[in-house]
């Protein structure tokens, strides 16, 4: 007979994530309302857009109907802010170098200084909207000059610009999202030194004790089998590195609310992950390595003049399936949870009924792939730093037959 | 209905997009499920290898999955 206390300690586990869960659907699912209410009357509006400037201020142009497809690709890419919810976002800052030097000023001005132009999409008029501030325009996150009327020239066919676009250093949300990353791992990781050098000879303890398992997993699971024990401590730092980047990075983008980080999932960060991989495999090729590569020992002749040319494709394509399998898998992900977020709201614009009833459905979904990302988030680091250890290995081989 | 006819025009725009994602989910769902069901019959030949087998499945999926990834990623490009 089971220990009625077990029971109760089962459900007490099972309530906070239920908390979080019915929140999450409470603020979406309202969200949906939102949606509804504001295609209401000039009165409500003005309502809403007395005092301090909001997103949506200007009452002159008709909403466009919920398009999930702009929704899903605006969350996915880059920003200039990190939208946290409803009006409330952490503007940063916007760095642009002109032929008068650097520009640098916060994204609040752009973001409450919103234009619309009309254009047409597939034979349906949208709104586009865009921000204008000084002499630049933030048209789909891109910074363009103005022109010499002070206009941004949006082509009313393609919906596209033609004016100059302004060098962009700014950072952007993916960039705040590397630098988070890179804190929390220097905050980490450096207290975990600290309290190796201090506790040395002694067991571990504290957040010492947590990420050993992690390091030794690295070390003894990935790095040793693959590169050979005399050889991994070389490549340890940067497969630590590069396997506690991802994953951080990947994690943070599964928090909702603050904005949606997707900082692996964008093709720049992951091509650089890959061109280091690429720099260290090429650098630390040994006579071995490049024997193998372009006289392949054991193979008949013919098959030789076939294979070196795969074998060198190979030395560049490896790397750039590192690069797309981590963008691939990351993006998927969040593009996934951000349909089921858009199916609630496509029901939603119908009627707020059928919002709720989707919205309960689709919220168990999400949670649902919310914990396949958690796995994919481990998963994907692993399979990286495992790849890049393999291919150190291969770099670093001696000859053993 | 406004649905029906939302998403009717999603799939008439994506087409062939949306049918080369579907054969990529295809092949992946062969591939990995090959990969699960002959780890699983290892696994049950020689349970104390478990630990060993669970790994190289796990990378064996990932490996499959990402080149049907590169499949849905080049739909993605179509549509987009």
């Amino acid at each position: 007979m089971r220990n009625p206390f077990s029971l109760l300690n089962q459900s007490f586990l099972l309530s906070f994530p239920l908390f979080l869960a019915g929140l999450f659907a409470l603020v979406t699912i309202s969200g949906a309302f939102a949606q509804h209410g504001e295609n209401d009357t000039e009165l409500h509006q003005e309502v809403n857009h007395d005092s301090d400037s909001t997103h949506h201020q200007s009452s002159e142009h008709t909403k466009d109907p919920f398009d999930a497809g702009e929704m899903i690709l605006h969350h996915i890419s880059d920003a200039h802010e990190i939208h946290v919810i409803g009006d409330f976002a952490i503007y940063l800052p916007v760095i642009l170098y002109t032929d008068m030097g650097f520009k640098v000023f916060s994204s609040s001005h752009f973001y409450h200084n919103e234009q619309h132009a009309k254009y047409l999409k597939d034979g349906v008029e949208k709104n586009a909207h865009y921000f204008v501030y000084d002499q630049y325009a933030l048209y789909h996150e891109h910074i363009y000059y103005l022109d010499d009327s002070g206009a941004l020239n949006i082509d009313y066919n393609t919906g596209e610009t033609s004016n100059a676009v302004v060098f962009d250093l700014s950072i952007t949300k993916s960039v705040a999202g590397i630098l988070l990353t890179c804190a929390l791992l220097i905050i980490l990781f450096g207290s975990v030194a600290k309290s190796y050098k201090r506790r040395s000879g002694q067991a571990p303890k504290g957040i010492q004790s947590f990420m050993e398992p992690f390091i030794l997993f690295i070390r003894d699971e990935v790095a040793i089998p693959s590169i050979g024990a005399h050889r991994a401590d070389r490549f340890m730092p940067f497969l630590l590195t590069v396997f506690f980047f991802i994953w951080i990075a990947n994690m943070l983008g599964l928090i909702p609310f603050i904005g949606g980080f997707n900082i692996t999932g964008t093709l720049s960060v992951t091509l650089v992950l890959a061109a280091i991989v690429f720099v260290i495999t090429t650098f630390s090729g040994n006579k071995h390595y490049w024997g193998h590569l372009l006289w392949p020992p054991g193979v008949p002749t013919p098959i030789k003049f076939i294979l070196v040319p795969i074998e060198i494709l190979g030395i560049f394509i490896k790397p750039v399936v590192l690069m797309i399998r981590l963008t691939a898998n990351i993006t998927a992900g969040h593009i996934i949870i951000l349909a089921f977020v858009s199916l609630i709201l496509i029901f939603g614009e119908s009627s707020a009924t059928a919002g709720y009833g989707v919205g309960f459905g689709a919220t168990l979904f999400m949670i649902f792939m919310f914990f396949i990302e958690l796995l994919v988030a481990f998963l994907q680091a692993y399979v990286f730093t495992l790849l890049a250890a393999l291919y150190f290995g291969d770099a670093t081989q001696e000859a053993h037959h | 209905m406004e649905l029906l006819a939302v998403l009717l025009q999603a799939a008439a725009d994506a087409g062939l997009a949306g049918i080369g994602a579907g054969l990529a989910a295809v092949g992946a769902g062969m591939g990995i499920g090959r990969i699960g069901a002959s780890a699983l019959e290892s696994m049950a030949r020689q349970p104390e290898a478990t630990g060993d087998i669970r790994a190289n499945m796990i990378v064996a999926a990932a490996l499959v999955e990402g080149v049907a990834l590169f499949a849905v990623i080049v739909c993605l490009l179509v549509v987009l």
